[in-house]
């Protein structure tokens, strides 16, 4: 017998649009306040901590550029030293925070297996989970990174304001620090995505069987 | 008409290895389920009751045997095709609901139509018939834990019909249910299969689902005990339900 299907494989489309992904993912970390501030935390750290010395640089280069002398002699010594060092700290505090975000989305990969287990039993593509857990993970990393930049500038800034004085706002180094905000704000995003590209794919790579059974 | 088979399983087997230790669970499942047949699969619990649910909705991969869904092996499938029979070809109900929680009933009801292409407007208005069609025609922006169960559940039945499947696999729909609430949620099942033209196929132990049944499948240690037409059934219920 002739087994016929007609034009079974032509209208076999399946989407997700941006919006709603990204309609979703707001959603789950609005909801799931406590596990995003687990993960955005420990991007604000780390960016803060970065940012601090790179806002610290930023004002070493101004008093070095446009500081008086006495000023500029006394700094010269210090700076070789400390740049190895902080190359160091920097390294390892990012290092700290990428553990912590693959951490924070382990679990909430775990947390959510039936809700993804059940979202592949209506259709979703695993890419599709891939793409609602990156995109929650880079808008963290968004906010994040923000909020790291402006303590870490805070930070510094304080510390140089207490230290020079007024002498701090004529060589407020302006477009180095908007530069290093960048900088470090692209950074963040970039951390927490890698950070959790893992779980990501973890979760979407699940039997939906096997997901839908876990009892959390 | 001949008889349409829309769910076949030939020699359905499924091992599970704990550990070293090999687990038969299904041990030859040979089952024909027919276009718009409202079927029952009884058995007692840990028969494998949702391992053969899985196997036939594609959630999980036999270990010998085959599934073809209107006569399509699904073992054949790649994972964009799989993906597209669980959003188009099957609806899929749980015991425990499994809505997402961050999304409203309507939003839930809209998700397998937005993976399946549709554009947002039409989506939400099938979404929105479909919910009135099942009683919750005011609770469209509720979120599920602002529901009932029997809510829920509903939301769950019109969710799994937005994309007009061809099967409905309900497991234990009933079984966090309330007796009364229950009747309520078998008999919504059964307008379903009778208006929508939809195969019914549910695991339960909840004997209200065989006056609706067409047919009955007895599972016992992962294999058929016997399958009995509606007819045959009347006696039977009584003599069960001493049993309990
Ligand atoms: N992923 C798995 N790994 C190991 N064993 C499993 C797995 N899934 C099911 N089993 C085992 O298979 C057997 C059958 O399980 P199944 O869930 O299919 O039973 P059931 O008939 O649905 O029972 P119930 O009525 O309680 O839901 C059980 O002994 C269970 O422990
Ligand atoms: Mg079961």
């Amino acid at each position: 017998m002739q087994e016929s299907v007609p034009g079974k494989k032509i209208d076999k489309q399946l989407t997700l649009p941006l919006r709603h992904a990204l309609n979703m993912s707001i959603r789950n970390i609005k909801i799931r306040f406590g596990r995003s501030i687990i993960v955005t935390s420990s991007i604000i750290l780390g960016i803060a901590f970065l940012m601090s010395i790179l806002a610290n640089n930023a004002f070493m280069a101004g008093i070095l550029e446009k500081g008086p002398e006495h000023i500029k002699i006394a700094l010269q010594q210090d700076i070789e030293e400390m740049k190895i060092r902080q190359i160091w700290l920097v390294s390892l505090s990012l290092l700290v925070c990428v553990v912590g975000i693959v951490n924070a989305m382990l679990m909430a990969v775990t947390e959510r297996a039936r809700e993804i287990g059940t979202m592949k039993c209506l259709g979703a593509l695993d890419k599709y989970i891939v793409e609602i857990f990156l995109l929650e993970s880079s808008m963290q990393g968004v906010i994040g990174s923000i909020i790291g930049v402006i303590f870490g500038f805070a930070a510094s800034f304080i510390v140089y304001l207490l230290k020079y004085k007024g002498l701090v706002w004529s060589i407020f180094p302006t477009e180095l620090l908007l530069k290093y905000s960048l900088f470090s704000i692209l950074l963040g995003v970039i951390i927490s995505v890698i950070g959790a590209i893992y779980p990501a794919y973890v979760s979407a790579k699940m039997e939906p069987a096997e997901a839908i059974r876990r009892e959390v | 008409m001949p008889k349409e088979a829309i769910v076949r399983t030939i020699g359905l087997k499924k091992t599970f290895l704990l550990g070293k230790i090999p687990l038969h669970v299904l041990k030859g499942i040979d089952i024909e389920i027919y276009r718009g047949e409202y079927i029952s699969i009884m058995g007692p619990s840990g028969s494998g009751k949702t391992t053969l649910f899985n196997m036939i909705g594609g959630l999980d991969k036999p270990t010998e045997g085959k599934v073809y869904i209107d006569e399509v092996d699904i073992a054949q499938l790649d994972a964009y095709e799989l993906a597209w029979l669980r959003c188009r070809k099957i609806g899929y109900i749980f015991q425990t609901f499994n809505l997402i929680p961050v999304m409203t009933a309507l939003e839930n009801v809209m998700l397998p139509m937005i993976f399946g292409g549709m554009e947002n407007d039409e989506a939400m208005n099938k979404a929105k018939s479909l919910l009135e069609t099942v009683g919750l025609g005011e609770r469209l922006h509720h979120k599920p834990f602002e529901l009932s169960g029997g809510q829920q559940q509903r939301v769950a039945i019109a969710r799994a019909l937005a994309n007009d499947p061809a099967i409905i696999l309900a497991d234990e729909p009933t079984g966090n249910l309330d007796l009364k609430t229950g009747k309520e949620i078998i008999h919504l099942l059964k307008e379903m299969n009778k208006n929508k033209e939809v195969s019914i196929i549910t695991a339960t132990h909840d004997l209200k689902m065989l006056d609706v049944s067409d047919r009955v499948i007895w599972i016992r240690d992962g294999m058929i005990e016997r399958i009995e037409d509606r007819e045959n059934l009347q006696i039977k219920v009584g003599e069960v339900e001493g049993e309990e």
